[in-house]
């Protein structure tokens, strides 16, 4: 476990202490603490409900837009807090990119999907860089061979593993440091799965990757950390091969083996 | 405690598909189906029917408002105005020499000349109105003796058209006779205004105010209804302020359009001194009645976009106003413009708020300006039917074929736009 070695050494991108998030008064996460780096990939495990969804929703303060929903404690990015006044949240948001449940382009081409956060952002001077920049997130999202003959179609009109790698390729465009994804292959069938998760270890290293997943082999087949979550609590944080071997709690063990969720 | 069922419990009874109570629950299912597409047909028909009727009736009535009936007249020019030369009719002569000439009094001469002691009765009482706009028009006529085509009375004119008074079939008959009677194109009707006599009077006026008014009202209502819609949905707070605003909005567009009126009248006249029958005032006007009916279906239209969409765009750091401008508005556009379309031909229909802010003057010459004097489709029509003269009848139902005609247009226009506009998903 050379990965784990190397990361308890080197800081963490992103770390959050006893957060805690409040609908109105009832209180969805009660103080969770966790540390995600750039070397592994974190997977959120845990029964529907337990809260794995709204905690990465406060990663890149998505929960903004409930106005219900108030946080509570520090949750740093490269040790500056978020939630502080002078961290743009416009800006957290190109640099915390993030991959929703239901694939979600939008409903302009493939190019125009691709194209839309860099030109919002200007991260292209001119129109060459700028497909390059489409070029490249599509190739990282091993999507460039099905769709490069066909930038100009809707990107509503791809398959939905193909809307989700398309999702996928929107989101590295603006060259994030951490990708959130939730849940990002509930809606598509086992291959298209398996492209996505052969995508995420691709992906690993160039970014820190935080995943949410029902799927508990999907769990151990991509992450190198899992936390598992139950009733807004995290239960238990660590190598994945530890927890799905070898946890610690008796509420991770019963959950891996299926005795509830 | 309910009571114990006379038979087996429900989960041991067995479900008898083919038996007689299940046959008859099948047999009354499809029944009320038909029943109810039957009843969906009769309305469709009866609504078909009605307009079908509303078309019939009005195209029939309204087709000889756009035909006109004129008669000969003979005129030696040189020798009635005194051998002026053409160019006297043009340019800044053009008024010098109307006043010296009299067009009236050669027209009276002519009549009596041609048509005996009274054959004045033969042509509408402004028809000298005509030979006017003929010489004007064509200034080289003044060179020699020209037959020319001038309206009839209005009794000739039905005379020829349908039925009118006895002296009137008479005098038709007796022209017809000589030949001296034909029925051509009014074009005076799409080309001239209001007027007394309606041999000679005109849409144009009253179209070109509905035009001005529209196009105020537009440009009024749509953004100011668009962005408030905007601001509410994606911006304001929840709390009791916007509930209050919200509701006020509501009931804003069920306000009987009078009101309006008199609001306008109030606020636009009174208060602020602007200029009474203008185009101005009655887009400002309708702007208010058009507004809330905007704002609520941009309200929808901006509901309905999925919010997918929305966590999209913030996802890759867009910031708020761009979400709106570059996601939610592009697709809510058709909808809003659905609610446009509807405000926009509800105004344009609109009669009772312009009565109150003067839009009935009695306006002679199409207007040039939004402080013009002016009126609008709907209200010409309104005070064409109120007009004691029969002749009037027919310019009354030609007048609701060009408002029918205006309106189609602007929605052909709009559902164009509309379509145009849709993003396919």
């Amino acid at each position: 476990m050379l990965d784990n070695l190397a990361s308890a050494t080197t800081k963490p991108k992103m770390s959050a202490r006893d957060v805690r998030v409040f609908y109105g008064p009832k209180e969805a996460i009660k103080g969770v603490s966790i540390d995600i780096d750039m070397d592994n990939v974190v997977a959120f495990i845990g029964p529907s409900g337990c809260g794995k969804s709204t905690f990465l929703r406060t990663l890149n303060r998505m929960n903004d837009t409930i106005p219900i929903a108030r946080v509570e404690g520090d949750i740093t990015l490269d040790g500056e807090n978020i939630y502080s006044s002078s961290m743009d949240v416009v800006q957290l948001r190109a640099r915390v990119g993030m991959v929703f449940q239901k694939p979600n382009p939008f409903p302009k081409s493939i190019y125009d999907n691709v194209a839309y956060g860099p030109r919002i952002h200007g991260l292209a001077p001119n129109k060459a860089e700028l497909d390059q920049i489409v070029e490249n997130s599509l190739v990282r999202a091993g999507l460039w061979n099905e769709v490069k003959d066909r930038l100009q179609d809707s990107g509503t009109a791809l398959s939905g593993g193909q809307q989700q790698r398309l999702c996928i390729a929107r989101a590295i465009a603006v060259d994030p440091e951490v990708i959130l994804m939730d849940e990002p292959c509930s809606a598509l069938d086992p291959i298209a799965t398996a492209k996505i998760e052969e995508l995420i270890h691709e992906l690993r290293g160039r970014y820190a990757i935080v995943i949410v997943t029902h799927n508990m082999q999907q769990a151990a087949r991509v992450s190198q950390k899992t936390a598992f979550f139950h009733l807004g609590t995290m239960v238990e944080y660590g190598d994945t091969s530890d927890i799905f071997t070898n946890p610690r709690e008796e509420r991770t063990r019963d959950y891996i083996t299926g005795r509830y969720g | 405690m309910t009571a114990t069922p006379p038979t087996a419990s429900p989960s041991s009874r067995k479900t008898d598909w083919m038996g007689d109570a299940m046959q008859r629950r099948i047999a009354r299912r499809y029944a009320a189906e038909r029943r109810f597409k039957f009843l969906g047909l009769a309305a469709v028909a009866v609504s078909s029917l009605f307009l079908a009727f509303l078309l019939v009736v009005m195209v029939g009535n309204g087709a000889k408002g756009f035909v006109t009936t004129e008669a000969t007249l003979t005129i030696d020019l040189p020798a009635a105005t005194g051998s002026i030369s053409p160019d006297q009719l043009t340019g800044p002569q053009l008024s010098a020499t109307m006043a010296s000439i009299d067009v009236r009094r050669i027209f009276d001469q002519a009549v009596q000349a041609q048509y005996g002691e009274d054959g004045a009765r033969y042509f509408a009482s402004t028809a000298w109105t005509a030979l006017r706009d003929q010489l004007v028009e064509n200034p080289n006529l003044v060179m020699g003796e020209t037959s020319f085509w001038l309206p009839t009375s209005s009794d000739i004119d039905r005379a020829a058209k349908d039925r009118s008074t006895p002296e009137a079939e008479r005098d038709y008959a007796a022209l017809t006779k000589a030949g001296e009677v034909r029925q051509s194109f009014n074009m005076q009707f799409l080309t001239g205004s209001d007027g007394t006599d309606p041999a000679r009077v005109g849409i144009w006026g009253a179209l070109k105010g509905s035009l001005i008014t529209m196009v105020v009202t537009l440009f009024l209502a749509f953004p100011v209804g668009v962005l408030a819609a905007v601001y509410l949905e994606e911006y304001a707070p929840k709390n009791r302020f916007t509930d209050l605003i919200e509701v006020s909005i509501n009931n804003l567009a069920a306000v009987p359009s009078i009101i309006f009126g008199l609001l306008g009248l109030a606020v636009f006249l009174q208060f602020l001194s602007m200029p009474r029958s203008a185009a101005l005032v009655g887009g400002l006007t309708l702007a208010l009645m058009t507004m809330p009916v905007i704002v609520i279906a941009a309200r929808n239209a901006i509901k309905a976009v999925p919010p997918s969409i929305r966590e999209a765009a913030m996802g890759v750091g867009a910031s708020p106003i761009q979400v709106v401008f570059h996601h939610v508005l592009p697709l809510a556009i058709p909808g809003i413009m659905t609610g446009t379309i509807i405000g926009m031909a509800r105004a344009l229909g609109e009669t009772a708020p312009l009565l109150m802010i003067g839009m009935r003057a009695f306006t002679t010459t199409p207007p040039d300006g939004l402080t013009d004097p002016a009126t609008v489709l709907p209200v010409q029509i309104f005070l064409w039917s109120d007009e004691v003269n029969r002749g009037f009848v027919e310019k009354t139902s030609a007048a609701i074929i060009v408002l029918l005609v205006f309106l189609l247009t602007m929605n052909a226009i709009a559902v164009y736009l509309r379509n145009r506009f849709e993003t396919r998903w």
